[in-house]
């Protein structure tokens, strides 16, 4: 029996991959505007977070609404807790593309030019499938696949690792354009934000349909004390 | 307030009404406005007036002996205590299920054909299909529509209380009041009263008391907190549940009550 009030998840869901898309495109322009050097793309990204933002909090609504008046359990109280972390990561992911955002539009002010990429571009991309896959699993309620999302984010880590002693090598040798190489560490470290944020997700789509919990109990040292 | 300043959406206007049995007194110059198409739901503990104002609403409460009232309830800005008011004709207008099913032992047919025969409708085809529709409005017919004729006690305890639902809106009332309607039924059964409940509010206006408060946050558009015979709040249901401007009804509703 479907219950009056299940379409509420279904709207619910809706929301969510929205927000998804929405993020993920908001990735996927903030690094086209580093690439490109496109200082209005920049803009429109840093513009367009509000409306990813507006989504978290619509989402985060109609949870506790669903919470306080439907009195779910089993699965339906599952997609209920996911929804509320997955937003958050999703807001977070948004957050990381307007950072990313702002810190082209800097350098393109500053001195109307981009440095070296290395493997910023790289990461990108394998952090921007690691969100859709993340997302296609949620759709598709597939644990299996999005258990091997979780072992992508391995290698974000040591692209960004690499990202930040070649930069930090760089500005060694070129004082002068420190604050540019700083900007980039930003910015790598922002892509690998995301794709912890992707992780996040693959583990909330694991346990939405698994009930089973893949988080790891153990804190993580800081990745450049390595 | 004048029946001229009621808010276009209300259908039942009850003021300032209180009620006693002999010496005992259940309600309290209660005033409550409740809007039309809308589910209403009565929550408060036992012994807190709300069946004594459900039961108020279609003036079930006469046939008590000893009771009486003050103040007055509207139901389409006209007083159903004015003299001139037929109460048999109210209860048409204002049709009533009950905590029990209480089916007549008569066929799943008779049982919603009952009312019609009984206002003097005799002609075949046309109680077929008044039959047929509230049934359907019930959301019983797919599972009777085969054995019409068979005893209405053959049926489960979720299916009688559909008939009774069927049975009550086959009159074509207004309104419907529902006296904890699902609190013998087991949980599909009352997932099936639920979803007829949302069905429903399309085309009645429904007030339902309910002891279960997920139910009332489940189905219910509008909440009124009764204790002790007065009104202690009454606000959307969302509004209720979520942020209750009310100290005893945060209290009754998050279970630190008493």
């Amino acid at each position: 029996m479907r219950r009056f009030f299940h379409s509420e998840l279904d709207t619910l869901k809706a929301h969510l991959v929205l927000m998804g898309e929405k993020s993920s495109s908001a990735l996927r322009k903030a690094v086209k505007a580093l690439t490109e050097k496109d200082l209005d793309l920049a803009e429109q990204v840093i513009r367009e977070d509000d409306s990813i933002d507006s989504l978290e909090v619509e989402i985060d609504r109609e949870c506790t609404r669903y919470l306080t008046l439907r009195s779910p359990v089993a699965s339906d109280l599952r997609l209920i807790t996911v929804a509320i972390k997955a937003s958050h990561d999703l807001e977070r992911v948004g957050d990381e593309a307007r950072n990313i955002a702002k810190r082209a539009r800097k350098m393109l002010l500053k001195k109307g030019k981009i440095g070296d990429l290395l493997y910023i571009p790289e990461m990108a991309v394998m952090a921007d499938d690691m969100l859709r896959d993340a997302f296609q699993c949620f759709i598709a309620e597939d644990a299996e696949r999005a258990s091997l999302v979780l072992a992508r984010d391995d290698e974000v880590d040591a692209l960004n690792r690499a990202n930040f002693k070649d930069y930090i090598q760089k500005a060694k040798l070129d004082p002068e354009e420190l604050n540019q190489y700083l900007d980039l560490i930003f910015v790598s470290k922002s892509l690998e934000r995301i794709a912890d944020h992707a992780t996040n997700l693959a583990e909330e789509v694991i346990f939405l349909t698994t009930a089973r919990e893949t988080r790891a109990h153990a804190p993580k040292m800081d990745d450049f004390l390595d | 307030m004048s029946s001229e300043s009621l808010p276009p959406s209300t259908l039942i206007s009850v003021r300032d009404f209180s009620f006693w049995y002999g010496q005992a007194q259940a309600l309290d110059r209660l005033s409550i406005d409740i809007p039309r198409h809308q589910v209403t739901a009565l929550i408060g503990p036992s012994g807190c007036g709300k069946s004594t104002l459900i039961r108020s609403i279609n003036r079930m409460n006469d046939l008590v002996d000893g009771c009486r009232h003050e103040g007055d309830i509207l139901v389409d800005h006209v007083s159903i205590y004015r003299p001139s008011t037929e109460v048999i004709s109210l209860r048409k207008r204002i049709g009533m299920v009950f905590q029990k099913p209480n089916p007549f032992p008569q066929s799943i047919y008779e049982n919603v054909a009952y009312g019609l025969r009984v206002a003097g409708l005799r002609r075949k085809r046309v109680l077929d299909e008044i039959v047929e529709k509230s049934l359907r409005d019930a959301a019983l017919w797919d599972e009777v529509r085969d054995r019409l004729h068979e005893n209405a006690f053959q049926l489960s305890g979720g299916q009688l209380q559909r008939l009774c639902i069927a049975r009550t809106i086959a009159n074509k009332p207004e309104i419907l009041l529902l006296d904890e309607p699902c609190s013998a039924l087991d949980p599909i059964a009352t997932g099936h009263i639920e979803n007829l409940i949302y069905e429903l509010k399309k085309q009645y206006t429904i007030v339902i008391v309910t002891h279960n408060m997920q139910q009332a946050a489940r189905i219910s558009d509008l909440t009124a907190f009764l204790y002790m015979g007065k009104l202690v709040e009454f606000a959307s249901t969302e509004s209720i549940f979520m942020h209750p401007s009310n100290a005893q009804t945060e209290a009754y509703i998050t279970g630190r009550f008493g």
